[in-house]
C-alpha cells in the first residue's frame, strides 16, 4: 500500500516537473547550443589540423560537456525555491530522498537527451576516430547521471544564495575531476583501438557510488538552504 | 491528553537572537488557533517548526501524542501547509497545479476539478498559466487545496495576504467548515478571526530584543 | 560519544578547554619546528644527487601531510555539527578550513620551487601537484560557500556538507589522479624522481624530516586552536561568561 502511493506520488512530480520543462523549452536548449558553440571555438582556437582536433577531442568534448551542464543545473531546484513548491516538496508524504531521485531523474532525462543524439555530431566536428564514437556515446550515458546527481548536491546547498555561477562552478568541478579523467581516459583507448572496459567500469562504479549517495546529501543541503 | 497537534516548550533562535522561548500549543480537533505578534517576532518561524521544515532547536512537536520526526510520513499525510509561497508553479495552469497537489496529497481527482476552482472564484481562468493572474488569484489557485484537501491540520501563513473581501469572507467560511468537521488551523493573520464562530485561542508573540 | 561531547557543546566549555590547550600546543610546537627546520637546513647532510635544494622537503612534507589530515579534521567537525548540531563544532570547520588551506599552499608553492631545479620547470602536472592542487580547490569551495552566506549558521552548515562531501571524494580524485598520471607518463624525469624519492630515506634526513612534520601539526593545531577561540569569542560576546572573560583578561593586563 505505502509502496504504491510513493510510487503515485513520484510520478505526480516527475509529470509536473516535465510538463514545467516543456514550458520553458528554450532553458533546456541553452546549455546545448552553448556547447556547440564551445566545441567550435576549438578548430578557431588551436587550428583546423585534423590530427590534434582528433587528439584533444575527448578531453575538448568532455570538459565542453561539464562546463555546459553547470550552465542547466540551477533549473533543479532555483524555480523551486523561489514559488515555494521545494518547501511542498519537503512536506511531501514520502521519504523526500525519493522526491529528489524524482527531480534528478527529470534534470537527468531533460539534460542527458539531447547530449547523447548530439554526440556523434560533436565527435564529427571535432575529428574523434571512429572506434571511438561508441565509447564517447557511452561515457556520457555513464557520465551524465553523475553529473545530474553530483550537481543536484551543488545547487541544494547553493540555492538560497542569489549568487548561483561562478561559486557553483567553484563547489562543483573539484569534485567532478574522477569523472573527466576516467571519460577521456575511456575514449582514448578507444580511439588507439583498444578496449575501453576498464575506465568504463571505474565510470560504472562512480555512477552508483554517486546516484545512491547524493539524495541524502541533497536532502541534508536542502534543509539548511529552506530555512 | 494528547491533542492532536501540540508543542511543548519549543524555542527558536535565528543567529544571535532568540526569536521565541518555551512556547507551548495545544491543537485540538474542532479547533483554531492564531499565532498573533508584530514583524519578525517568529510567526512564520514557529509555523514552520511545527510543520516539521525547520529543525527543531529545542523542546517537542507532537503529532496525536507522538514525536513528528517519529511519524513524518503520516503526519505529513494529514497536514495541509500553505506558507508566504505557496508552491503553485506559474508555467502551469490552475488546473494543472491543482491536479498536482491532490495527487501529491494521495488523493488524485478522477477529473479536472473545475468545480472547486469555481468555488474559489476562478471561472474562465482554469487554463491560463498562473504567471499570467494576478497576485490575488495566484493566492486563491494555492488556497483552493483547502476545499479538496482531507488533512485534518492546516498550517496557513497569512492566508488572507492579497485576497479581496470576498476572498476573504469565503475563507472565513472554509474554517467554519473545516472546523465543523473535526479538522484543526494552526495560522497566522494580522485580522481579526472574531467572526468564526468554532473555538478560537490566540498565541501572542512578542519581539524579543 | 555524545556523553563525551556534550559538555563541549557549551562554547563556555570549549573556550576553557582550549586556553588550557593552547600553551602545551604553541610553546613546544614553536620549539619543535624551529629545532627540525635548523636540523634539517643546517645540519643535514646534502642530497648526493639533488645537493641542497631537497632540503625544502623539510617544509614541503610536512605542509603536505597536514593539508590532506587538516582537511579530515574538518571533516570530523563537520560530521559532528550536523549529527549533533554543535555550534562549536560548526565554528571549528572555519577555524580550521583557512590553516588547512594555508597549509596546501604551502606545499604547492615550495613544490614549485623544488620543481625548479628539479624539472626545470616551476610547474610539472605531477600527481602529487595535481592532487594537491585539486585538495586546494576544495578548500577554496569550503570557504567560498561559507562565505556567500549572509547568516553565519546556515553558512558553515553548508560548508560543513560539503567538506563531508569532499572527504568522500579525497580518495577517489587521489587515486584517479595518480592513475591518470601513468597514464600520460611522459616526462622520464618525472619517473626517476618517484623512484629516487621511493627508496629509504637515510637517518640523519628522515629525523629532522619527522621533527618538522610534528613542528607543523603542533603550530597548525595551535593555530586552530586561537581561530577557534576568536571565533567564540566573536559569537559569544554578548554572553556574560565572554564579558568577563574579557574585562578579567584587561584586568590582569592593567595589573601586570
Amino acid at each position: 500500500m505505502a509502496k504504491i502511493r510513493t510510487a503515485t506520488i513520484l510520478t505526480a512530480l516527475i509529470k509536473r516537473d516535465l510538463s514545467v520543462a516543456m514550458r520553458q523549452r528554450s532553458d533546456l536548449l541553452n546549455p546545448i547550443i552553448f556547447l556547440l558553440v564551445v566545441i567550435t571555438l576549438f578548430p578557431l582556437g588551436v587550428g583546423p589540423e585534423p590530427e590534434i582536433l582528433g587528439r584533444i577531442a575527448p578531453g575538448v568534448i568532455w570538459v565542453s560537456a561539464l562546463l555546459s551542464a553547470l550552465l542547466g543545473l540551477e533549473r533543479l531546484f532555483r524555480d523551486d525555491f523561489r514559488d515555494g513548491a521545494l518547501e511542498q516538496m519537503l512536506l511531501l508524504p514520502v521519504a523526500t530522498e525519493w522526491a529528489i531521485v524524482g527531480k534528478i531523474f527529470v534534470h537527468w532525462l531533460l539534460s542527458a537527451a539531447p547530449l547523447l543524439i548530439l554526440a556523434p555530431l560533436l565527435a564529427l566536428l571535432l575529428n574523434l576516430p571512429q572506434e571511438a564514437w561508441f565509447t564517447l556515446w557511452m561515457t556520457l550515458l555513464l557520465g551524465t547521471p553523475v553529473l545530474s546527481s553530483v550537481g543536484a548536491i551543488g545547487v541544494a546547498l547553493t540555492v538560497s544564495l542569489n549568487k548561483g555561477g561562478a561559486l557553483l562552478s567553484l563547489l562543483l568541478l573539484p569534485l567532478l575531476v574522477p569523472l573527466l579523467i576516467f571519460a577521456t581516459a575511456a575514449i582514448e583507448t578507444a580511439a588507439s583501438g583498444l578496449p575501453a572496459l576498464g575506465p568504463l567500469a571505474f565510470m560504472g562504479a562512480i555512477l552508483v557510488l554517486t546516484t545512491t549517495l547524493s539524495p541524502f546529501a541533497v536532502h541534508a543541503a536542502l534543509r539548511v538552504s529552506v530555512n | 491528553m494528547a491533542g492532536l497537534l501540540s508543542a511543548q516548550q519549543v524555542t527558536s533562535v535565528r543567529g544571535e537572537r532568540t526569536l521565541f522561548k518555551a512556547l507551548s500549543l495545544s491543537l485540538n480537533c474542532g479547533e483554531l488557533c492564531q499565532v498573533v505578534g508584530p514583524n519578525g517576532a517568529g510567526k512564520s518561524s514557529f509555523l514552520r517548526i511545527c510543520a516539521g521544515l525547520l529543525p527543531l532547536q529545542q523542546g517537542e512537536i507532537q503529532y496525536q501524542g507522538e514525536s513528528i520526526e517519529q511519524c513524518r510520513t503520516a503526519y505529513h499525510q494529514d497536514l495541509l501547509f500553505i506558507g508566504h509561497k505557496a508552491g503553485v508553479k506559474p508555467e502551469l495552469t490552475a488546473i494543472e497545479n491543482l491536479m498536482f497537489f491532490a495527487q501529491a496529497q494521495g488523493q488524485p481527482f478522477e477529473e479536472p476539478p473545475y468545480d472547486v476552482l469555481a468555488t474559489v472564484g476562478l471561472v474562465g481562468l482554469e487554463d491560463i498559466p498562473a504567471q499570467q493572474l494576478s497576485a490575488g488569484q495566484q493566492r486563491r489557485i494555492a488556497l483552493a487545496r483547502l476545499w479538496c484537501s482531507s488533512a485534518k491540520i492546516w498550517i496557513l501563513d497569512e492566508p488572507f495576504t492579497s485576497l479581496d473581501t470576498a476572498g476573504i469572507e469565503l475563507l472565513h467560511g472554509r474554517f467554519d467548515e473545516h472546523l465543523q468537521q473535526g479538522g484543526a488551523v494552526l495560522m497566522t493573520s494580522h485580522q481579526a478571526l472574531s467572526q468564526l464562530k468554532g473555538a478560537v485561542s490566540q498565541i501572542v508573540l512578542e519581539y524579543q530584543h | 560519544m555524545w556523553r563525551w561531547l556534550h559538555p563541549y557543546a557549551k562554547p563556555e566549555a570549549t573556550f576553557r578547554l582550549n586556553q588550557k590547550l593552547l600553551p602545551w600546543f604553541a610553546v613546544p610546537g614553536i620549539i619543535v619546528l624551529a629545532v627540525g627546520i635548523i636540523w634539517g637546513l643546517a645540519f643535514a647532510p646534502a642530497d648526493y644527487q639533488q645537493g641542497d635544494s631537497y632540503r625544502i622537503i623539510f617544509t614541503h612534507v610536512p605542509a603536505a601531510m597536514w593539508s590532506m589530515g587538516f582537511y579530515v579534521g574538518m571533516a570530523i567537525a563537520a560530521l559532528i555539527a550536523i549529527v549533533w548540531q554543535i555550534r562549536t563544532a560548526e565554528w571549528a570547520i572555519l577555524a580550521i578550513a583557512p590553516v588547512g588551506a594555508v597549509l596546501t599552499f604551502i606545499s604547492l608553492f615550495t613544490g614549485a620551487v623544488w620543481g625548479k631545479p628539479m624539472w626545470g620547470t616551476w610547474w610539472e602536472w605531477d600527481a602529487r601537484l595535481t592532487s594537491q592542487l585539486i585538495l586546494f580547490f576544495l578548500y577554496l569551495g569550503v570557504l567560498a560557500l561559507y562565505a556567500a552566506f549572509e547568516d553565519e549558521r546556515t553558512g558553515a552548515k553548508a560548508a560543513g556538507i560539503l567538506a563531508l562531501i569532499g572527504v568522500v571524494n579525497i580518495p577517489i580524485i587521489h587515486y584517479s589522479v595518480y592513475w591518470w598520471n601513468t597514464l600520460h607518463q611522459q616526462s622520464t624525469i618525472t619517473q626517476a624522481i618517484t623512484r629516487l624519492e621511493r627508496p629509504s630515506i637515510a637517518d640523519e634526513m628522515l629525523w629532522p624530516l619527522l621533527t618538522c612534520i610534528l613542528g607543523f601539526l603542533l603550530v597548525s593545531s595551535a593555530l586552530v586552536i586561537m581561530r577557534l577561540n576568536n571565533e567564540i569569542l566573536k559569537r559569544e560576546i554578548r554572553r556574560p561568561w565572554a564579558q568577563q572573560e574579557l574585562t578579567g583578561h584587561t584586568a590582569e593586563g592593567g595589573q601586570s
